[in-house]
């Protein structure tokens, strides 16, 4: 139960931290991209400060050792920069560009109930859910390869 | 700039509560893959985040609805960009807020070049859409 309350607190000072920095406004976040055009920096500014706060976060909590609602610490590995990296953000980057929207705004800007914003949304739930199925697909393959006797 | 500044520390504030609480990234893209029940996962979390990113939108539109306009581009170059969005930040490991927020916040070399390799790419899909067509 804390933690469906944390989760929501979290969900709703995230949203408001999106509105508050226009981020959910396609228009300013494109205009960040459009480095050949008229600049606007705000999106580095978001960026500093959320990166910057979160790292004090996990400073703390890695120092702490363990969360407080749970004991473990899930800290993603280190992999080595690979083709998945690559290719995984560059598609996002291209999404990104197209729409100037990510995951986060795209979710809290379904208020808005533009047909695009839906179509964006359903759409972004897809690809999530079919790059998740292949990646199973590929770790299934890949354990019967490795059974393989020959 | 300040704006940008100060919603940027909310969202740091948000995920870093996150980490710190729940002791999980905060990253989207993998709340959304994530927010549904499955066999030992630990879905209701995030669930409740999501649903609290939508409140917020809402309430945030009712209070100032310039700040939250909705994509206004064609349906299916909405579709496109999502589906291009959701999955390459699915297969490379995040999108803005897993890398660039928590990846780069916590130092991490392969979010650090993930978020360079989107932002590069996002620049350069912006660049021919809106200049390069220009005759010069």
């Amino acid at each position: 139960m804390k933690a469906t309350i944390a989760g929501l607190l979290a969900g709703l000072l995230f949203g408001a931290g999106l509105v508050v920095s226009r981020m959910t406004d396609p228009a300013v976040v494109l205009a960040f991209l459009d480095v050949a055009g008229a600049w606007n920096p705000a999106l580095l500014g978001v960026m500093a400060g959320a990166a910057s706060t979160f790292g004090l976060f996990y400073w703390i909590a890695t120092r702490r050792g363990r969360a407080v609602l749970v004991p473990a610490l899930r800290v993603p590995r280190e992999r080595p920069l690979d083709a998945r990296l690559f290719v995984g953000t560059a598609l996002f980057g291209a999404g990104w560009g197209l729409a100037g929207l990510c995951p986060g705004p795209a979710l809290t800007t379904l208020a808005a109930g533009t047909p695009a914003t839906l179509a964006f949304v359903a759409a972004m739930v897809a690809g999530i859910a079919l790059s998740g199925a292949i990646a199973q697909r590929a770790e299934r393959r890949a354990v019967s390869q490795s059974d393989s006797p020959t | 700039m300040i704006n940008a500044v100060i919603g940027g520390v909310m969202i740091g504030v948000a995920s870093g509560l996150v980490f710190l609480l729940l002791g999980r990234m905060a990253g989207v893209t993998g709340i959304v893959a994530g927010a549904w029940p499955a066999p030992n996962r630990w879905w209701t979390w995030r669930a409740a985040f999501l649903a609290g990113l939508v409140i917020a939108g809402a309430i945030g539109r009712l209070v100032s609805p310039a700040s939250v306009p909705g994509l206004s581009t064609p349906f299916a170059l909405a579709a496109a960009a999502g589906l291009l969005a959701g999955f390459g930040a699915r297969y490379g490991g995040g999108c803005t807020s897993g890398h660039g927020v928590c990846g780069v916040g916590r130092l991490s070399r392969r979010s650090i070049v993930g978020c360079a390799t989107f932002m590069i790419v996002a620049m350069i899909v912006v660049f021919v859409a809106r200049h390069g067509g220009a005759a010069s």
